[in-house]
Order: structure tokens, then C-alpha cells, then sequence
């Protein structure tokens, strides 16, 4: 069971200068069992906050946050995190890193070498076993960091912009990579991202947020789309070229910008000026 | 000083040296002093009992090599102030590094010793020889006691600074992974406290080191420190430097050591 709701949560932060600053204010969020939820929204509303929670890693101070029934108490294996910037264990090398968790666990040493390779040849890190992150680039650090939450079977994947610092070829490859494995072996995910176009290709829901105080503006659910357009069937560029996906892009684009635009403090871009021929 | 072999040297105009200029200049500067003593010395300003000149002093050591000054010879009283400073270093190490770790890890203990450690730190190693000679005599326990008292801050304060450098979402990234806390501690603690540890372990082995005479001052035996306060009574300056010479040339090559384990470690990780 690995269910993850978010019931009432608040988060405030006290301020240094004394004071507090509303991170989250009262979200209310159930995601079932299985479901892939993609979280977009603008900068510091929320999204590693809200995240940080679900793994335990952070506590809210009003509301409750539940997996499977049970509150939050504190990190654990079933939760794999994949962080914003890798936290990958700069004195272990590559096969260590993915290898951490499953040691952790007292896995086997003959299976935990084999669920290794399985995820080193998956994330295209063949070569590399032997290698200290600070010898890969950002890209690679950061496919070891995934393969690091992958290898260990969780029953939720909290994955916190896990595909940033790749390429537009390995995002690519990565995106379809991920419903692939989502489909064959499904489970309970949240994935924070900027990248619109990417949260509708991977998920069953688009939660928008806003910020000042970080909220959910919408939740929009995106199977009856993938369904009815047979998403699955086709290859990534097709289906972010259908109708379908055009619109719903631009629907969320709208919302984030219509928030932004409610907050007068920012002024609104002024177009460049087109040089004259 | 011995910083600068790590880095680009940096002469005055801020251009950097070679290898070969720097060991230049290295040679420059021992030759420079020797020959100052040696002037000084055949000058006659200072009676040769006083100052004796360089080649007297090694004739000194040569003798004392083979021949037992204060009931050993040079190579027994070195042994001897060797091994007192290991097993020092060690009792320092041995509790200094785990108590910083933990120092690090439960703020509780921090806020619990810190304060202690803060004044107790202004106390000279040497401050403690009385102590020590009420407590323990003559017996080995002195000199441990004030080489401990030398070694033990460095080690508890690099293995502190070590943990709470780690940052935090390193631990968090094990805990998420399922890590105990023991697997916290030997799996990402200590690793990444290590840098600092090594650091910290050449600051406390040098402190150690210096702690050594004043310890050796209340033993009755062997010991670097001994031959040098026996040099003294016998008004004999050459046994004194002789001593000094040896702790020099031994805390010298206790640096290069560590320093090279330090390197090692920082090129393995690749960390600054
Ligand atoms: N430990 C903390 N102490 C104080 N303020 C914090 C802390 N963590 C987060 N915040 C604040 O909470 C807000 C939300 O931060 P969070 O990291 O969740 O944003 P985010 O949506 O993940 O942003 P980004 O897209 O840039 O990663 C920010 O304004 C941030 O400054
Ligand atoms: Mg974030």
C-alpha cells in the first residue's frame, strides 16, 4: 500500500529575523495507489517542499501527510527519493552508489551485482561502474542518482526534477524510458518538473501550483487524453505534436501564467523591439 | 610553509616557481642559517660552550650515536620519545576523532561540550606537567597525559568541522536509501569528515610532537626531552642541540607523511 495523501498541509518557515514565511498553505492531495502524479508550478512555490514530506525528510506544521494509511514519520527504502541536485556519495563510485541502498538492505551480494547491472546497462552507464561522480557529467551523475531510487524497487518514486540536467536527446530517451518501466511495473509516483510538455507525456494527473502562499491552483487529469489518443502506440514527438496535446499544453501554460499575472509586484515583460530592416 | 609545496608557488611579484627553484631555495635558506651559526660561532662573541659551531654539534651526534649519553645511545633515546609519542597519539586519536564525530552528529553533545572544550583549550599542554607529576610520577602516564592533552583538541575539532561540513543532504540521500544510523556514520560521516580528519591529524600528530619535551622534562629514563635536560645539567649545549635537531628532523618527516596520505585522499575524491 503506498497510497500518499496529503491532508490540510501547511508549511511555514521560520524567517531569521524572526517571524514566519508560508511555504504551503493548506494542500489538500490523494495520490492513489499506482497513479503517476506530475507537479509543475514556478519556482519556490512548494514543489521539493511538498516532496520532502511525502519522503519524510521534512514535517508539516499543521496537516498530515499519509503513505499507505500510515502518517509519516521519518525516510525509509520504500520512498526512494531521486534529489534535485543527484546527492550522489562522492567517495563511492558509480556501481557503490547504485549499490547503496540494496547494502543497506543486507540484499544478496550475487543479486544486488546483478539488479546493478540490470540499471547501469538501462541508464547507459556501461563503462562507468568504476568511476567517482566528480569524473561524469551532470547528465550522467544525474542517471546514477535514478538509477540509484530504480534499483530499489520502491513502492513510491518521489522524483524531484530528475531529468534537468540531461540533454534534450537523453531527456528524450529517459521520458519514454520511464513509461516504459511505469507501465511494465507500475507504482505510486510523484514528479516535480518544469517542463509542461513533460508532465502531460508522463502522467496520469498535472497538479499546477502557484506560489505566494505556494497552493494547488488545478488538478488536471490527463488519462482520458492518452487513452483516446493512443499515446502509448506512439513515439514521443507525435504525440506532443497531436491537437490533444497542443491544447492541454497551452491550458496549463495559461494557468501559470494567469498567477503570475495576478500578482501585480511583477512587472510584466516588455517585447523587444524589432529591429528595423 | 609546508603548504606551499601543494599549491603553485607564489613569489613576491606573484609569479609562481618551479620545482627546481623552489628546492633552490630550500637549500638556500638552510645553507644561509648554518652559515650564519657557523660565523657567529668562529666570530667568538659566544664561548663555544654556549655556542658551539655546526661541525662540533655533529661531531656531537655522530658521538652520541654510538656512545650512550644519559644511559642510551641517540638512536635508543629517539625510539624512546617515538614510541612514548605514538601511544599518545593514538589515546588522543582513539577518542578525540569519535567524540568530534559524534560532536558533529547529536547537537545535544555538542551544546554539552563545546563550552568545556572552549576553556579548556587555553590550557598549554605544558600547563599540565605539575599535574601530571602529582598524578603519575615518573611513571608513563605523564608523558602520555600531556602528549594527549596536546594531540586531543586538533583531533576533536577537524573530526567536528569534518561532520558538519557534510552536507546534509548526503545523510538525507542515505536515510531515503534505508541506512542506519551506524551506516550513516561509516558510510557517509566519517568518508566525508575524512579530508578534515587527515587535516586535523597532522595538525594533532605536530602539537603532539611539540607536547613531547615538556613531557619528557618529568621522565626519568630515555627520551629526546631527557637527553636534552641531561645535556643541560652537564652544561654540555651540543647534547641540547643534538636533541632539538632530532625533534625537528622527526616532526618534519611526521608531516610528510600525513601529508602525502592527505594528497592521496584528496586526488582519490577529487575533493578541493
Ligand atoms: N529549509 C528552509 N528554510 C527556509 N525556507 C525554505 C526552506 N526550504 C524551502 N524554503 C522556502 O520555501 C519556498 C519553497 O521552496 P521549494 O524548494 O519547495 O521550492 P520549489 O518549488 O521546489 O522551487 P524550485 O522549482 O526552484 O526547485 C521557497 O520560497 C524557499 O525559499
Ligand atoms: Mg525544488
Amino acid at each position: 500500500m503506498s497510497e500518499i495523501v496529503f491532508e490540510g498541509v501547511t508549511r511555514r518557515f521560520p524567517l531569521p529575523k524572526g517571524g514566519d514565511f508560508l511555504a504551503i498553505d493548506r494542500i489538500d492531495l490523494t495520490i492513489e495507489e499506482k497513479e503517476f502524479v506530475a507537479i509543475v508550478g514556478p519556482s519556490g512555490c512548494g514543489k521539493t517542499t511538498l516532496m520532502r514530506m511525502a519522503a519524510g525528510l521534512d514535517f508539516p506544521t499543521d496537516g498530515r501527510v499519509l503513505v499507505g494509511g500510515k502518517e509519516v514519520k521519518g525516510p525509509g527504502p520504500e520512498r526512494a527519493v531521486v534529489f534535485q541536485q543527484f546527492a550522489l556519495l562522492p567517495w563511492k563510485t558509480v556501481r557503490e552508489n547504485i549499490g547503496f541502498g540494496l547494502m543497506c538492505k543486507g540484499t544478496p551480494k550475487a543479486e544486488a551485482e546483478a539488479a546493478i547491472a540490470r540499471y547501469v546497462d538501462l541508464m547507459g552507464l556501461t563503462g562507468h561502474e568504476d568511476s567517482f561522480p566528480h569524473q561524469l557529467s551532470g547528465g550522467m551523475q544525474q542517471r546514477v542518482a535514478i538509477a540509484r531510487a530504480y534499483v530499489m524497487q520502491p513502492a513510491a518514486l518521489l522524483m524531484d526534477e530528475p531529468f534537468g540536467a540531461l540533454d534534450a536527446q537523453t531527456r528524450i530517451v529517459m521520458q519514454e524510458e520511464l513509461v516504459r518501466l511505469a507501465r511494465r511495473n507500475p507504482r505510486t509516483v510523484i514528479f516535480i518538473t518544469h517542463a509542461v510538455d513533460e508532465a502531460i507525456y508522463l502522467a496520469d494527473r498535472v497538479v499546477v501550483m502557484g506560489r505566494k502562499p505556494g497552493r494547488i491552483i488545478e488538478t488536471i487529469d490527463i488519462r482520458p487524453l492518452r487513452e483516446d489518443g493512443g499515446w502509448e502506440a506512439l513515439p514521443i514527438e507525435e504525440v506532443m505534436d497531436t491537437p490533444d496535446f497542443t491544447h492541454m499544453r497551452s491550458r496549463i501554460w495559461k494557468l501559470l501564467k494567469a498567477r503570475e499575472q495576478e500578482r501585480p509586484a511583477v512587472p510584466a515583460p516588455t517585447p523587444a523591439p524589432v529591429p528595423a530592416k | 610553509m609546508a603548504k606551499r609545496r601543494d599549491r603553485n608557488f607564489l613569489g613576491p611579484s606573484g609569479t609562481s616557481l618551479g620545482l627546481g627553484e623552489f628546492w633552490a631555495l630550500t637549500l638556500a635558506g638552510f645553507t644561509l642559517f648554518f652559515a650564519v651559526w657557523a660565523g657567529v660561532a668562529a666570530s667568538g662573541w659566544l664561548p663555544p660552550n654556549l655556542l658551539p659551531s655546526p661541525a662540533a654539534v655533529w661531531d656531537t651526534l655522530v658521538r652520541l650515536w654510538h656512545q650512550p649519553f644519559a644511559g642510551h645511545v641517540y638512536a635508543e633515546h629517539l625510539t624512546a620519545s617515538i614510541g612514548r609519542f605514538l601511544m599518545g597519539w593514538a589515546l588522543a586519536v582513539g577518542i578525540g576523532i569519535p567524540l568530534g564525530l559524534l560532536m558533529g552528529w547529536y547537537r545535544l553533545l555538542d551544546e554539552i561540550v563545546t563550552p568545556l572544550f572552549d576553556a579548556m583549550r587555553f590550557v598549554a599542554p605544558l600547563a599540565w606537567v605539575p599535574l601530571a607529576a602529582l598524578w603519575f610520577g615518573t611513571g608513563i602516564g605523564g608523558p602520555l597525559l600531556i602528549i594527549f592533552v596536546g594531540a586531543f583538541a586538533p583531533c576533536v575539532i577537524s573530526a567536528y568541522r569534518g561532520a558538519r561540513l557534510v552536507e546534509t543532504r548526503l545523510v538525507e540521500a542515505a536515510q531515503t536509501l534505508g541506512a542506519s544510523s551506524r551506516q550513516i556514520m561509516t558510510h557517509v560521516l566519517i568518508p566525508g569528515a575524512l579530508p578534515s580528519i587527515i587535516a586535523g591529524l597532522r595538525v594533532s600528530a605536530g602539537l603532539g610532537w611539540q607536547s613531547l619535551v615538556g613531557s619528557e622534562l618529568i621522565v626519568v629514563g630515555a627520551g629526546l626531552g631527557y637527553l636534552m635536560v641531561q645535556g643541560q645539567g652537564n652544561l654540555n649545549t651540543s647534547v641540547v642541540i643534538a636533541g632539538m635537531i632530532g625533534i625537528g628532523v622527526v616532526g618534519f618527516a611526521i608531516d610528510v607523511v600525513l601529508r602525502a596520505i592527505e594528497a592521496a585522499f584528496r586526488k582519490r575524491w577529487g575533493q578541493a
